[in-house]
C-alpha cells in the first residue's frame, strides 16, 4: 500500500510568542532580526527567556472565569491574533460543530495553576477553595478550554509527547480527515512557562545562561520560552491556493528518555517518512525549520543529519533564537514560520550563533534570506525520543 | 454517522491489583469472583531492565505490563508496531512531587523525576525497552482518554494497513491533587489492533456517532474500586471479549461523541 497521503489546505493559521502577537509581528521580528528573548524575571534562576509579555494583566473573559491559568490565558490571546477565532468559527459554521476536530498539543497543559496550588495550601495542606478547579488541573484542560470556547464537537484530542506534542497534531489531523470523520480540523499547541519546566531543565543542565545560540560552536544550552498556535486544515478544494500539509514522519529514538540517539537514527527516519509520505525528494526541499535547541547534543545530531541527506541548495535555519525553546508549543510555532516563509518568499536564518559548528554542512544559515519557498520542512523532536517531520508545500499558483 | 473502520483485536493486556493478566480478568468477569486476587501494588513489567524497573514510576510499570501483555497474546513483536499511550492524569505521584518540591524547595527538582514527569514517558520506556522505532504518542482526553486513543490507533492501523498497539492507564491522585482529580485506584488495559485476519480474537467495527446514547457501563463488580478511572472505560469491552458475547457498545471520544463499536467472534 502507498504511503503517499493526500495533502491538506491549511486555510488560516496563527502564532502568538515572545517575538510577536500575531503572524506579521512574528514575521516582522524574524526579518529585522529581534529577538523575544529577556532576561528571565519570573523565578531567580540565571537564564533568559521568551516570555510573552502582559499575560500577567490579560485576564480570561469573566465566562470563561474558572478556567483562569496562564496557559488558558495564552491560547485565549492566541486565538484572537490574525482573526483565526473568526476563521474557526466559519468553519465550525460551514461544516457543522460535529465535523471540525480539535487536536491539540501540550507539554505541561496548566500545571503552572498547580504548582501556584501548592503554594497556596490552606491550613489543613488542602487546595485552596478557589483552586478546587478540577477542570484546569489536567493534561487535557487546553482542548477542552478550546473546545468550550470555540464550540467545536467533533473528535477533540490532546498529544502530549514533550516538545514535539504540536507537530504530531497535524499528522493525527491528516488521518482523521483522510478517513472521512472530519471536514476540518483546529489543530495547534500551547505551552507556557512554569516552575516545572524552568527548574526541570534547570536540573538537567541544559539551559544556558545567555540567549540560546542554535548551532554556534559555542552553544551552552537552551533558552525556554512559551507560546501559542494554530492552523485550520481543510481538503484542499476548500482553497487551492492555500499553503499544504503534504506529509509527516513520526518515529520514536529508543534510545534515552533525555538525549537524543547519537547518529540520529529517529529524527532521520521521520525525515524520510515525511520525504515519502509527501512524494518530495531531497532536493526539491527549499527550507527546513529546525529543532536546533542550541544544546550541545540535540545541534550536534541534527547538524550531521542534515548534512548527510540534503544538497548544498537547501536553506535550513533554527527560529529558537528569537522565540526560545516554547516546548509543546514548539512544533506549531515552527510550523507558522516554515508556512510564513512559503507564504512570503523569506527563509529565516539563525539568530544568535556567529561561528557554526564544525558539524554544520552549507545548509545550516545564519542570515536570513529572501527566497521562493515552494517546498519546506519543519523538524520537531521531544523527550522520550519523540521526533516528528512535518512536511509542507505552496498552494496552487 | 461516519464510515466504518474494521480491525481485529489480535491481543488483550490487563493490569490491576486485582486483575494482574488477560486470563484471570476473563475468569472474574465471566463471574468467577472467587479467582479475584490481590496481586499488590507493582506489577512485573518484566520488558523492562532490573535498573529500570526499580526506578521507573507506577504509571509506566503498569503501561508496560499491560502492553507487554497483549504484545505477547497478539504474538506480534513490539518492535514493529506503532502505538498509542493515553492517560488522562498521567503519572500524579510525580506531578504531585514536582509541585510540593518547586513550593519548598525549587533548586532541589530530580532531573530524573522531572524526565520521568513528561506524559510520554511511558511511550518512550516502551520504546527503548522494545527497539521499537515507529510512530509513538501519548495523548490524553480526559474521561474519554480510552475511546479517543482507541480511535487515534484504529486511524493508525486502518491508514497503512498494519498492526498497532494502545495501551491506556491511570494511577491515583496523591496528596492534594486528591482534592480536584477523582481517580483511587491504579488500572492499565492494552490492545493489538490489526487488519482482520484469522489470527485476531474477535472482530470489531467503529463508527463515531453523537453522544446521546448511553454509555456502557463499568461492569457492577469492579465499578466501586475504579469508578473514577478513566482508563476503565476500557472494562465494557474487555467484559464483552472476555464472556466472547457480540456486543454494541457505545464509549465517549468527547462529551459530545460516542464510539459505535460493534464486537463479534
Amino acid at each position: 500500500m502507498s504511503l503517499l497521503v493526500p495533502p491538506l489546505a491549511v486555510t488560516a493559521f496563527t502564532v502568538t510568542c515572545a517575538a510577536g502577537r500575531g503572524a506579521d509581528a512574528f514575521a516582522c521580528a524574524l526579518a529585522t532580526r529581534q529577538s523575544g528573548l529577556v532576561y528571565n524575571d519570573l523565578n531567580e534562576l540565571p537564564c533568559w527567556i521568551g516570555r510573552v509579555a502582559g499575560l500577567e494583566v490579560a485576564p480570561l473573559p469573566r465566562e470563561f472565569s474558572e478556567w483562569e491559568s496562564r496557559n488558558h490565558r495564552l491560547a485565549w490571546l492566541g486565538l484572537n491574533q490574525d482573526g483565526f477565532r473568526e476563521r474557526a468559527l466559519a468553519a465550525i459554521e460551514r461544516y457543522g460543530a460535529a465535523r471540525v476536530a480539535l487536536i491539540l498539543g501540550t507539554s505541561t497543559s496548566s500545571i503552572g495553576e498547580t504548582e501556584r496550588a501548592y503554594r497556596e495550601l490552606d491550613a489543613d495542606g488542602r487546595f485552596d477553595a478557589a483552586q478546587r478547579r478540577s477542570r484546569v488541573h489536567h493534561t487535557h484542560a487546553l482542548a477542552e478550554f478550546v473546545q468550550h470556547a470555540l464550540g467545536t464537537r467533533g473528535p477533540c484530542l490532546t498529544i502530549s509527547t514533550a516538545c514535539s506534542s504540536s507537530a504530531k497534531v497535524f499528522a493525527s489531523a491528516q488521518r482523521l480527515l483522510h478517513a472521512g470523520l472530519a471536514d476540518a480540523a483546529i489543530v495547534g499547541g500551547v505551552d507556557t512557562l512554569c516552575g516545572s519546566v524552568l527548574y526541570g531543565f534547570n536540573s538537567l543542565e541544559l539551559v544556558s545562561g545567555e540567549p540560546c545560540r542554535p548551532f554556534d560552536a559555542d552553544r551552552n544550552g537552551l533558552s525556554l520560552g512559551e507560546g501559542a498556535g494554530f492552523a485550520l486544515l481543510e481538503n484542499v478544494a476548500a482553497d487551492a491556493a492555500a499553503p499544504r500539509l503534504i506529509g509527516h514522519g513520526e518515529s520514536a529514538d529508543a534510545h534515552h528518555m533525555s538525549a537524543p540517539h547519537p547518529q540520529g537514527l529517529g529524527a532521520q527516519r521521520a525525515l524520510e517518512d515525511a520525504l515519502v509520505r509527501s512524494g518530495i525528494a531531497p532536493d526539491e526541499v527549499d527550507y527546513i525549520n529546525l529543532h536546533g535547541t542550541a544544546s550541545r547534543q540535540n545541534d550536534a545530531v541534527e547538524a550531521a543529519l542534515v548534512a548527510r541527506l540534503f544538497p548544498a541548495s537547501v536553506h535550513a535555519s533554527s527560529t529558537k533564537g528569537w522565540t526560545g525553546h516554547t516546548l509543546g508549543a514548539a512544533g506549531i510555532v515552527e510550523a507558522v514560520a516554515t508556512l510564513l516563509a512559503i507564504e512570503r518568499g523569506f527563509a529565516p536564518g539563525t539568530l544568535n550563533a556567529q561561528n557554526l559548528d564544525p558539524a554544520c554542512g552549507p545548509q545550516i544559515r545564519i542570515d536570513n534570506a529572501q527566497r521562493r519557498v515552494r517546498v519546506a520542512l519543519s523538524n520537531s523532536f521531544g523527550f522520550g525520543g519523540n521526533n516528528c517531520c512535518l512536511a509542507f508545500a505552496a498552494g496552487a499558483a | 454517522m461516519s464510515a466504518a473502520l474494521e480491525f481485529g483485536i489480535e491481543g488483550i493486556g490487563v493490569w490491576s491489583p486485582e486483575l494482574p493478566n488477560w486470563a484471570s480478568a476473563q475468569n472474574i468477569l465471566c463471574g468467577n469472583v472467587e479467582a479475584m486476587v490481590d496481586a499488590g501494588a507493582r506489577p512485573p513489567a518484566a520488558i523492562l531492565p532490573p535498573g529500570e524497573r526499580r526506578r521507573a514510576p507506577e504509571s509506566v510499570l503498569i503501561a508496560l505490563e499491560a502492553a507487554q501483555q497483549a504484545c505477547t497474546m497478539a504474538q506480534r513483536e513490539p518492535r514493529d508496531l506503532p502505538h498509542v499511550f493515553g492517560s488522562a492524569y498521567g503519572d500524579l505521584a510525580i506531578n504531585d512531587y514536582l509541585c510540593a518540591t518547586l513550593a519548598r524547595t525549587p533548586r532541589e527538582v530530580s532531573p530524573t523525576k522531572f524526565h520521568n514527569s513528561v506524559h510520554n514517558a511511558p511511550a518512550g520506556y516502551w520504546a527503548i525497552a522494545t527497539g521499537c522505532h515507529e510512530n509513538s504518542s501519548a495523548v490524553s482526553a480526559g474521561d474519554a482518554t480510552f475511546g479517543a486513543g482507541l480511535l487515534e490507533v484504529a486511524l493508525l492501523a486502518h491508514r497503512e494497513s498494519r498492526a498497532a498497539l494502545l495501551c491506556v492507564y491511570d494511577v491515583p491522585a496523591v496528596g492534594p491533587l486528591r482534592d480536584v482529580i477523582a481517580c483511587r485506584s491504579a488500572f492499565a488495559a492494552a490492545l493489538v489492533l490489526a487488519p482482520w485476519s484469522p489470527r485476531a480474537v474477535a472482530r470489531a467495527k467503529l463508527r463515531v456517532g453523537d453522544g446521546a446514547t448511553t454509555l456502557a457501563p463499568v461492569p457492577a463488580l469492579l465499578h466501586a474500586s475504579h469508578a473514577g478511572n478513566p482508563a476503565a472505560a476500557s472494562l465494557p469491552l474487555l467484559d464483552a471479549l472476555a464472556r466472547r458475547e457480540p456486543a454494541a457498545l457505545r464509549i465517549a471520544i468527547s462529551p459530545s461523541l460516542n464510539l459505535h463499536l460493534e464486537i463479534s467472534f
